[in-house]
């Protein structure tokens, strides 16, 4: 079986600037890729390439097996993506807003309201259902996001900085959800929280300047007596020294 | 429901949401009565018909819909959700369709609200209510497409203002360009312009309307006159939509 996210040599200008430059690799069925590196190092780039928003200069990417160049709509069916920053319609309800993405998905009737309501119970947004989502607390903002990329129980996820805006009993709820949806999907999650990387991850990707600097489980980075915070600071910021 | 209707029956809902449609509708109506009685000499003509009211038509949309269409793209991209949107199973396209629906529908529940005008020339005479009805008509052809060229403008800039500004320049150009003023001045220098001049007017269009007289080629023109704005916007979405 094919990896459910396909990535080849993908790659990004911006003029003359490069932000993603010759990026693969594969997620299979299973896998939780943690895709580390500082900010502007390419990653959310990646994911807006990987999620169809933004068009890749050269290079492509397959999601679930169809190609987000030749089949996007497939593409995005397959996939749950919460884009950087969280964005929803501030003046919608959070039931409202759900119940959009659900319809745009092709769910009505009885079957939206269980997936919202499961999307809701997985997130914890029952007590906040009818609220307007500008009332709420940035918290709450980042989970009705997350539950939008959850709600069609997609077999890819892309969550940009899932847990950004999070209180520490949230951010740990978010990585038990994540641990648990983990056997059955590819999911990739960005993050510079490295502590995360080691509770939910089962590899990870450093990118800088857009190249892959490494990839490999979290536990094989770290060599003996340092910590991943050290290699993290080596790898990214070594090339930059020599310069 | 078609994803274009889903996408456009959020986007109506979000007008009344806000505040924006509700000072829109009261404007439009405040400033459409009152020309259509002062200026438009509603009383002093002796006669039960609505062409003081649809003359000032095309000259009061010229500012209420840039209004209207200066938020529809750039809104998205101040709040992020363009992202998320446009990262939903829907093709481009029905996303720029959705949203045109939206603002078109709200436009004739505005122009639906200037219902008492016709009572009021029914129970002062026997007005011809066909005219009335191609007059209506006409109004929503003239704010189709001024909705068009406003909504294209609006992906093209981030800035409301601009394209608030670009919008009426845009609309006035080919709103004037059968007034006497111009195609008077373009015949005594170079006739062929004036023709095209004439050709391209949608007031001279929206004439015919007013007029009772619902022309197949005057609906073409103005079908294929939104479907050309809507096919630019689609482009330049495309285009400039992670800028």
């Amino acid at each position: 079986m094919p990896a459910l996210i396909e990535i080849e040599r993908l790659t990004r200008r911006f003029g003359a600037f490069t932000a993603v430059d010759d990026v693969s690799f594969n997620v299979a069925k299973g896998e939780v890729l943690g895709f580390l590196g500082p900010n502007g190092a390419g990653k959310s780039t990646t994911m807006k390439m990987l999620a169809g928003f933004v068009t890749p200069t050269f290079g492509t990417a397959r999601i679930a097996g169809f190609d987000i160049a030749t089949h996007p709509v497939e593409a995005k069916r397959a996939m749950g993506f919460l884009p950087e920053g969280a964005p929803t319609y501030p003046e919608m309800t959070v039931t409202d807003f759900l119940a959009f993405c659900g319809r745009i998905r092709g769910f009505s009737g009885r079957l939206l309201d269980e997936k919202l309501a499961i999307a809701m119970g997985q997130t914890q947004l029952e007590g906040v259902r009818l609220q307007p989502i500008e009332t709420l607390s940035k918290g709450f903002k980042r989970r009705v996001g997350l539950a939008q990329a959850l709600l069609h129980d997609p077999p890819v996820l892309v969550l940009d900085e899932p847990t950004d805006g999070l209180d520490p009993n949230q951010k740990h709820e978010v990585r038990d959800l994540i641990q648990r949806m983990a056997p059955d999907k590819a999911i990739i999650i960005s993050t510079h929280i490295l502590e995360e990387v080691a509770a939910v991850c089962t590899r990870a990707i450093i990118i800088a300047r857009g190249k892959i600097l490494a990839d490999s489980p979290p536990a094989a980075l770290i060599r003996p007596g340092q910590t991943l915070d050290q290699v993290f600071r080596e790898l990214t910021l070594a090339p930059r020294e020599a310069a | 429901m078609s994803p274009t209707l889903i996408v456009a029956r959020r986007e109506l809902a979000g007008y009344f949401a806000t505040p924006v449609a509700y000072v829109f509708i009261v404007i439009f109506l405040v400033l459409s009565g009152a020309l259509t009685f002062t200026l438009g000499g509603f009383f002093a003509r002796g006669q039960a018909d609505l062409s003081p009211f649809f003359n000032f038509i095309p000259w009061l949309f010229l500012f209420l819909v840039p209004a209207l269409t200066m938020r529809l793209w750039a809104e998205e991209r101040r709040l992020g959700t363009i992202e998320l949107l446009l990262t939903l199973p829907i093709t481009q396209w029905q996303a720029v369709v959705g949203k045109f629906l939206a603002a078109w529908a709200f436009c004739a529940v505005a122009l639906a609200l200037t219902f008492p005008l016709w009572v009021t020339i029914n129970l002062l005479g026997n007005p011809d209510n066909g005219v009335v009805l191609a007059g209506y008509a006409g109004c929503l052809m003239i704010a189709g497409s001024y909705l068009a060229i406003g909504a294209a403008l609006s992906a093209a800039t981030k800035n409301q203002v601009i394209a608030f500004v670009l919008a009426v320049a845009v609309c006035f150009v080919f709103a004037a360009a059968g007034s006497p003023i111009v195609t008077d001045f373009l015949s005594q220098r170079v006739p062929l312009m004036a023709e095209i001049a004439r050709g391209l007017s949608l007031t001279e269009r929206f004439n015919g309307f007013a007029r009772g007289i619902i022309a197949l080629r005057d609906i073409v023109y103005f079908a294929s006159f939104i479907l050309f704005f809507l096919f630019l916007n689609a482009v330049v979405l495309d285009h400039r939509k992670a800028d």
